[in-house]
């Protein structure tokens, strides 16, 4: 497609600089990408979490686009609040874009992130997952993984991490029969904002689940985010995909998978585990890709 | 004169609201507001109403919407009651600090446990100290008109603060009463549209609800603080310009009767005030000094006109240096468990600031719906007039207990 954004013709305009996000922060890059996409005409909403709070220290305001901080819960229904406010005032030509981590999507405000789909609102929703929730010092979430070790699951002799698998966003978000849904990873950067352009397209809802790696949580140096990201989905541990038309697709279908092992055990987080854990995050994987490969 | 109708204290705050033209409504329903929100979606069905009616999922959502529709410059409307608004507390002091003025309708209702739909001030009042005004009427005319006025305040350039409105849950909500509906042509000529620069703008983008460290946080408030200390002025000047429009006046902060010269009074707040005058007037004509002084407000909190009202019966009632005032008597539907009532503990303290040293005694009562009779309101002034020493005192319990 003609209008595709790429590296090469991605605006040099910048839209979030000067916070303070740790060296090598996923999250951070996610939030400058999208709004690279979206333009300067974007009200973008964050709750509480890692982004808002580096980057809206007064007065230290981190953001030219129109920006705003959400209650932790209430991402769903600001961007709501907004959307509606600027159609009744005949604001033209304009998005609304919602970026909450993990913890902010998954959990505490699944609920308002559901009725903003129910209601059809014309906003863009972009989960950034760090599977943890970091602002307050890396504590599980609805969406850390199976084994990962965190503040509130630590690894010890009796429990291994946490001890569930992150719930479904995506199949969650696309449950609503919402029109445009999709995965992404800021190692996929091409596929991230052309998803970004495709949800801005959409008239109604759209979500795109990033996985956005937090070197701080994750226990990886700042310069191996992008490689985390990577990895995560070489080694099938996340698959890239859309949701449209009622229907699932699947983006990427490698042939072989990395090694799920080199992967855990590039990362602080997952050192502890064993190998019959890792056997069974390997067998949980070949049982998701079964289901996802009969959706192509 | 626009028309009259026979409609409920609902109703007629719906009524208010379709008049105010908000451009975004976002409600939640819970009994006994949820007339309200039946009302709007209707009046935005007939097209009578050109808002966005949002459906949101919860009040906390209700809130958050109505935050995001006016961080953009629309004026945004929510009302809710008790559990809802305190499922909503979240964002009561996120709209007041931002400085949105929302107006929201709050149907005061018990709150659980135990569970109990009927009229008690225990959800608002929990609430006092969120940094939202707070407004009580007394009668279905007087809510429709708040609604209007409501949005005059809190849009007021010298303000910009969100207002509560609130309303006694089913002696006010679901009672009906002869309400005249103003015309829209003149409404519009009361309240202007929102304009404001406390907005995200495209032409001029801005970055809202931020975090603010200790170098500056205080500051922070102490605008918003003073921008409540001018709300008493700004409720005159729209009570004045409601007068001259609408040929009808709600008054200041508070409202007295009878109390030029009264040596008992009793205040009170929100809809038991009729009864409480028609106690007055009995006593009166069995040669008591009897008065009420209404709240309107409970914030900012009109500690300067509640001295004023009981010094006046200084001057006017008697020559002596002094006030004739024997006994204040605070009559709530509130108990901050522990304590008082909170009505009491902020009159008290008005008191003693404004030197004005008089017994004061706090009457509990209407707690979860619990009917208050004249009877009730008569033994308050006995117990003021026989100067009890009990000072802290449950009326109408279905039990003989002392509370103490
Ligand atoms: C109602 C409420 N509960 C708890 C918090 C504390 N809190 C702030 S951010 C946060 C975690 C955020 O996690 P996530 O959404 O994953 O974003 P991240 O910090 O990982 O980027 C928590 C628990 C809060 N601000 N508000
Ligand atoms: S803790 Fe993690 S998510 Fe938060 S700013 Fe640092 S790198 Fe980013
Ligand atoms: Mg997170």
């Amino acid at each position: 497609m003609s209008d595709r954004i790429t590296a090469k013709n991605i605006t040099d305009n910048e839209f979030f600089y000067g916070h303070k996000a740790c060296a090598g922060c996923g999250g951070s890059l996610a939030v400058r990408m999208a709004l690279k996409v979206l333009g300067e005409r974007t009200f973008i909403a964050l709750p509480a979490g890692c982004m808002s709070a580096v980057g809206f220290n007064f007065p230290q305001l981190c953001f030219s686009n129109n920006a705003i901080i959400s209650t932790f819960a209430g991402t769903g229904s600001i961007i709501t609040g907004i959307e509606a406010g600027a159609r009744a005032l005949g604001l033209k030509d304009y998005h609304v874009l919602g970026m909450a981590g993990d913890g902010g999507t998954a959990d505490i405000g699944i609920q308002a992130l559901s009725g903003a789909i129910d209601r059809n609102d014309r906003v863009i929703y972009i989960c950034y997952d760090n599977e943890a929730y970091m602002n307050t010092g890396i504590q599980k979430s609805g969406l850390t993984p199976f084994g990962a070790k965190t503040t509130t699951t630590p690894a010890g002799k009796h429990i291994h991490g946490n001890v569930k698998n992150k719930k479904n966003m995506f199949e969650i978000v696309a449950a609503h029969g919402i029109p445009y849904a999709a995965t992404a990873s800021i190692a996929y950067m091409d596929d991230f904002i052309e998803k970004v352009r495709k949800a801005s397209q959409v008239d109604g809802p759209s979500y795109i689940h990033v996985i956005a790696p937090c070197p701080t949580g994750w226990g990886i140096p700042a310069d191996r985010t992008i490689e985390a990201a990577k990895e995560m989905v070489d080694c099938g541990l996340w698959y890239l995909a859309e949701y449209y038309d009622d229907e699932f697709h699947l983006n990427r279908d490698p042939n072989e998978f990395t090694s799920v092992s080199d992967y855990l055990k590039s990362q602080g987080r997952f050192k502890h585990l064993s190998d019959e854990d890792i056997a069974l995050i390997e067998q949980g994987r070949d049982k998701k890709w079964e289901k996802i490969r009969a959706w192509n | 004169m626009g028309k009259v109708k026979f409609i409920s204290g609902d109703d007629a705050f719906a009524e208010g609201i379709r008049l105010a033209r908000p451009q975004v409504v976002s409600a939640y329903p819970i009994t006994p507001q949820t007339i309200v929100v039946e009302r709007l979606s209707d009046m935005v069905e007939d097209q009578s109403l050109k808002s966005e009616f949002i459906h949101v999922e919860s009040e906390h959502s209700a809130l958050s919407c109505a935050i995001g529709a006016s961080s953009v410059g629309a004026r945004a409307f929510t009302a809710t009651s008790s559990q809802g608004l305190l499922y909503m507390a979240e964002g009561l002091p996120y709209a007041a600090g931002g400085r949105f003025p929302i107006v929201m309708m709050n149907a005061n209702r018990a709150t659980a446990l135990p569970w109990n739909i009927y009229g008690d001030q225990r959800d608002s009042v929990s609430q006092l100290d969120c940094g939202w005004i707070q407004v009580y009427v007394e009668d279905a005319q007087e809510s429709l008109d708040m609604a209007l006025m409501s949005y005059y305040i809190a849009e007021h350039p010298s303000v910009r603060v969100p207002v509560m409105v609130n309303l006694d849950g089913f002696v006010l909500t679901h009672t009906y009463e002869a309400v005249d509906i103003p015309e829209a042509k003149l409404a519009d000529e009361f309240l202007p549209p929102y304009v404001s620069d406390n907005k995200m703008d495209l032409e001029n983008p801005k970055n809202m609800a931020f975090s603010v460290g200790p170098a500056d946080n205080q500051e922070f408030h102490l605008l918003h603080h003073k921008a409540m200390l001018r709300v008493a002025d700004v409720v005159n000047e729209a009570d004045t310009r409601f007068q001259s429009i609408f040929g009808r006046s709600h008054g200041g902060m508070v409202e007295g009767y009878r109390t030029e010269d009264a040596e008992y009074v009793l205040i009170t707040v929100g809809s038991i005030t009729g009864l409480a005058r028609e106690v007055v007037d009995e006593l009166r004509s069995q040669g008591v000094r009897a008065g009420v002084l209404k709240l309107r407000f409970l914030r900012p909190f009109p500690s300067q006109q509640i001295a004023e009202a009981l010094v006046n019966s200084i001057e006017q009632g008697s020559a002596e240096v002094g006030s004739v005032v024997q006994a204040v008597g605070t009559l709530e539907k509130d108990i901050s468990f522990g304590y008082e009532g909170t009505i009491y503990t902020n009159v008290n303290s008005a008191l003693i600031k404004e030197d004005v040293h008089v017994p004061s005694y706090n009457f509990i009562g209407g707690l979860g719906g619990r009917d208050i009779s004249k009877e009730d309101i008569r033994k308050c002034f006995s117990h003021m007039i026989g100067k009890e020493k009990d000072k802290i005192v449950w009326i109408g319990l279905g039990v003989e207990d002392d509370v103490r």
